[in-house]
């Protein structure tokens, strides 16, 4: 049986897979990779189903050694991953020898590294999920130093060939996100609904799986009042009294009682996963 | 009985209520024959989210279901369907004689009046499993804690605003505590992780008062 002993989490490693769909009405977010694509992608890489659970590695400082022999790739984040002190490439299949010590070091574009391995990693799943939910505890406890990690049977397909390069890193500079219209973009003055698209904006040091915050103008409220608590997506922009907006992502809390103004569309999610504190976001209309 | 449909992405929109009575009724209604495609309805206090796969059903299909869809505002047949769930209840908790002094009631009356009645879970907040219970027949408004608990035990039975409700699993809580229960109210291990799912009719029996 391969396994992949850590013997340095980082900042944070945590399994993920794509989460529990389908159990909001229970209060259970979806959880799962904050990087969906980027999951998905390096799995299909070593042929592995889209779904298999892997680490999500938040800005780097990972280090692991292979028991057994096993294929893995490394994709989302951008910047230096060794094998046994060599270079890895990105985004693409490495076959690692019994032994081997993997590094991920510190991203220097986007801050989610997912590692998958060919097997996918085993772990107890809870409502049908491997994935930690860190708001709601759900799911593998965090990865710690010293844990072994059981990497799964190899799946029936093989490790696919990939002539072209699919390596498409996080953008260093200004991200653009597009936006759908929210449930109460009416509780919003029309400067608001105009700065929300015009500004730059730039993401606050509070950034973590449950929400980003953004800092920019404040976004002013047609009318005042109390918003009772309702359902919230992935990607719902949520105003707060201060008028800065936050992200909602995959561990949110399933109902939320701010105003939501805007709803950040499921083809730019990923890229919310990528963004880096202080880094300069736009809005425009999807 | 009016319904404003919200935009709320893709592949959702959210339907918002006059009042708690009418989200309970159309819920029933949603829930009672929902169109393939219709993966999931989460109820609030005011609104309900109906989320859809678009792969399967277009949303302003979804929306033209939800706009015919007939509710009635206190209508009980939807009810008769809905299932059932006991809650053994020993109602010794820390704040039941406070609680009856502040509504001016007996201890006695209280209990009486909370294992007689029948609830329904209205919708789930602020924690996995932790629902929020209504009935027609609860008179009482209370008041929550003016500091709330660091460490509410699971199983704990309390009493907030409008509702009742039972700590799914230990966490902080400003809701206060007439009594505790053994039923498993949350078993993340099981296909129904949730015994207070929202539509569920819930009646507390009282096996010993503190």
């Amino acid at each position: 049986m391969t396994r992949l002993h850590v013997e340095q989490p980082g900042a944070s490693a945590l399994v993920e897979d794509l989460g529990r769909p389908g159990l909001a009405h229970l209060g259970v977010a979806t959880s799962g990779a904050l990087d969906r694509g980027a999951l998905a992608l390096a799995n299909r890489l070593v042929g592995n189903p889209d779904g298999a659970a892997g680490l999500e590695l938040l800005v780097g400082g990972f280090r692991a050694r292979f028991e057994g022999e096993a294929w893995f790739a490394v994709t989302g984040a951008w910047g230096p991953v060794s094998l046994d002190g060599h270079p890895v490439p990105p985004y693409a299949a490495t076959r690692a020898r019994d032994g081997a010590v993997l590094e991920v070091g510190t991203a220097v574009r986007g801050i989610r590294w997912v590692l998958a391995i060919r097997g996918g990693i085993e772990a107890t799943a809870v409502l049908g999920s491997r994935s930690r939910d860190t708001l709601a505890g759900l799911g593998p406890e965090p990865v710690v130093a010293g844990q072994e990690l059981v990497i799964g049977a190899a799946p029936a397909a093989s490790v696919p060939v990939v002539d072209q390069d699919v390596a498409f890193p996080p953008p260093a500079g200004m991200v653009t996100l597009a936006l759908l219209p929210g449930p109460r973009t009416d509780w919003f003055t029309d400067a608001a609904g105009a700065a929300l698209f015009e500004s730059p904006w730039r993401l606050s040091e509070q950034a973590d799986r449950i929400g980003v915050r953004l800092v920019g103008p404040a976004l002013e409220r047609r009318r005042s009042g109390e918003l009772a608590s309702e359902a919230t997506v992935p990607g719902s922009m949520q105003v707060a009294g201060d008028g800065q907006p936050t992200i909602l992502l995959a561990d949110r809390p399933v109902t939320g009682g701010y105003p939501v103004i805007a709803i950040v569309a499921p083809g730019s999610l990923d890229a919310v996963a990528q963004l880096r504190p202080g880094q300069e976001v736009r809005f425009r209309h999807a | 009985m009016s319904r404003r449909l919200l935009p709320s992405g893709d592949a959702a929109l959210l339907v918002e209520c006059d009042s708690l009575e009418e989200v309970l009724a159309l819920h029933d209604a949603l829930a009672a024959d929902p169109p393939r495609g219709v993966v999931e309805l989460v109820p609030a206090a005011r609104t309900i989210l109906v989320s859809i796969d678009p792969a399967r059903i277009p949303l302003e299909s979804a929306a033209t279901w939800v706009r015919r869809v007939p509710a009635e505002a206190g209508s009980r047949v939807a009810g008769a369907a809905a299932e059932r769930v006991m809650i053994p209840v020993s109602y010794d908790g820390d704040d039941l004689a406070a609680t009856a002094a502040l509504l001016g009631v007996s201890t006695e009356a209280l209990v009486a009046r909370h294992s007689s009645i029948e609830w329904r879970v209205a919708f789930i907040g602020f924690a996995p499993g932790f629902g929020y219970l209504v009935s027609d027949d609860w008179p009482f408004e209370v008041p929550r804690l003016d500091a709330p608990r660091t460490r509410v035990p699971a199983g704990a039975v309390a009493l907030a605003g409008a509702f009742g409700g039972v700590y799914p699993r230990q966490s902080p809580g400003g809701w206060r505590l007439i009594g505790r229960t053994d039923a498993a109210l949350w078993a993340p291990d099981s296909v129904e992780p949730a015994l207070l799912a929202p539509g569920r009719r819930v009646r507390f029996e009282a096996i010993g008062v503190g």
